[in-house]
């Protein structure tokens, strides 16, 4: 039988384990281009090119966007677990987390 | 009058001897039917062998939970209208317990975990002592009422998937107990509850998924329960006291 | 380690990287402003104490924070149980470690 279970404390769960599984994945391969800049930074460099690439564009705004979910799903699993904060007021607290990270990131974008 | 005078229900049969299997039999519909008086009428007029537990019919016993189209329900108290796919039911066993028979899921395993959280009262005085009087305004007494309506009726431990991946997991329910002992003033050993939950397979293996909470049919919160102990736990590691 | 220390140690990797993360992201978006290179990257962190200590630190609290979530994804969809698991945890996190400290030692050396 079909198991129905897609309310969205469960959704918010699967999101948090397949962000936290891609970024672990990510992880070794991040280190392992970085560790290039030791011995030979043109190595780095050909492959930063790369990153001008749509597709790779693509994959890094995935990334990204991974890391950022990960973050805010597990300030959200945080504050949960350990403030004796009632529902409201995590709802609260997580749209003025949301809210104020997007400002600051549009303004960061706009200033530089 | 319902559109239809017949139901589609589909009944999963078999146990640890034969394979599970669905089973289709048409059923007739009443304005107002409970899922199961469905399951009732099949046995009672279509298939005597059809194997499944109930008691009360309502709603207090807690026997009487099955899967009612994929989600955890009792089904003394489910109408069919409300679950209605369709014009069809597919009802089977609780999900994450051994079936016994058809619809008959062995409780046996979450009784078990029940003690295995340390599920039971640790008392602070003797028969023979005055009883102690317990001040029902008490924030601690509140956070200890919210979760003793419980009815083990499994649903909760049936919709998790915490259980169906880790069969260490103690489970919403056992937990809830747990923690309603916690903050019960006439519990005399709070150490030994963190303990028991701070075990293998406790309270630390929660996801909060939230599906207990999102399907208790008491309208209980053992996701906000677990939570507590998580912060007990965390507390006494800090060295705090509660 | 108990499963209760694996989650505090969860939960402490996880509040320590909080700040970090959110630096990482800024900085992402900063550097990523009109390309990407070596020479950018390098300027910005070699022989920086503040870079060292910053991205030393992040390594450190990753490597136990991803050892530790993927010791659970193998118990719950892997059905790896016992010491197995705590074996390939254990190597994923000292793997971590060791190519993450490579990297450090590579952009602020």
């Amino acid at each position: 039988m079909k198991v129905a279970r897609a309310h969205p404390l469960w959704l918010a769960y699967l999101l948090h384990r397949l962000s936290g599984l891609g970024l672990a994945l990510f992880l070794p391969v991040h280190f392992w281009v970085l560790s290039f800049a030791l011995n030979d930074a043109a190595k780095l460099d050909a492959f930063l090119t790369l990153t001008e690439m749509p597709l790779v564009k693509m994959a890094e705004f995935g990334l990204v966007f991974l890391l950022a979910v990960h973050l805010f799903g597990g300030l959200r699993l945080l504050a949960l677990e350990w403030l004796p904060w009632s529902a409201p007021q995590k709802t609260w607290a997580a749209a003025a987390v949301a809210g104020s990270f997007l400002v600051s990131t549009t303004f960061l974008l706009q200033a530089i | 009058m319902p559109e239809r005078d017949h139901l589609t229900v589909t009944v999963q049969r078999g146990g640890p001897d034969a394979p599970m299997r669905p089973q289709t039999f048409e059923v007739p519909a009443y304005d107002n039917q409970t899922v199961l008086d469905v399951v009732s009428w099949i046995q009672q007029n279509a298939d005597p062998t059809l194997t499944y537990r109930f008691a009360c019919r309502v709603g207090m016993c807690g026997s009487c939970a099955m899967m009612v189209n994929g989600v955890p329900r009792w089904t003394c108290r489910t109408h069919v209208s409300k679950v209605l796919d369709g014009n069809a039911i597919e009802v089977g066993p609780l999900r994450n317990l051994p079936v016994i028979k058809d619809l008959a899921a062995d409780m046996d395993p979450f009784f078990d975990k029940w003690v295995a959280a340390e599920g039971r009262h640790h008392p602070t005085r003797s028969r023979d002592e005055e009883i102690a009087p317990i001040d029902p305004i008490a924030a601690e007494r509140q956070e200890a009422n919210a979760g003793i309506e419980c009815i083990n009726c499994s649903v909760c431990y049936s919709a998790c998937d915490t259980v169906a991946g880790n069969p260490d997991y103690l489970g919403p329910a056992a937990l809830q107990r747990a923690w309603t002992l916690y903050n019960d003033a006439k519990d005399a050993d709070r150490d030994a509850i963190l303990d028991a939950v701070s075990a293998k397979g406790g309270c630390h293996s929660c996801h909060s998924m939230g599906s207990c909470t999102a399907y208790c049919p008491n309208e209980l919160d053992p996701l906000s329960a677990i939570a507590g102990l998580k912060r007990a736990t965390a507390k006494r590691f800090f060295g705090g006291r509660k | 380690m108990s499963e209760f220390h694996l989650y505090m140690a969860q939960r402490l990797s996880a509040l320590v990287m909080a700040p970090f993360v959110l630096v990482h992201i800024g900085v992402m978006i900063y550097a990523i402003q009109g390309g990407l290179s070596a020479a950018e990257i390098l300027g910005r962190t070699q022989g920086s104490v503040f870079w060292f200590a910053f991205y030393g630190m992040f390594v450190v609290a990753v490597s136990i924070h991803a050892a530790i979530g993927l010791r659970t994804i193998l118990g719950e969809w892997a059905g790896l149980r016992g010491g197995a698991r705590d074996v390939v945890a254990a190597v994923i996190g000292l793997g971590l470690m060791a190519l993450g400290a490579q990297a450090v030692w590579a952009v602020t050396s």
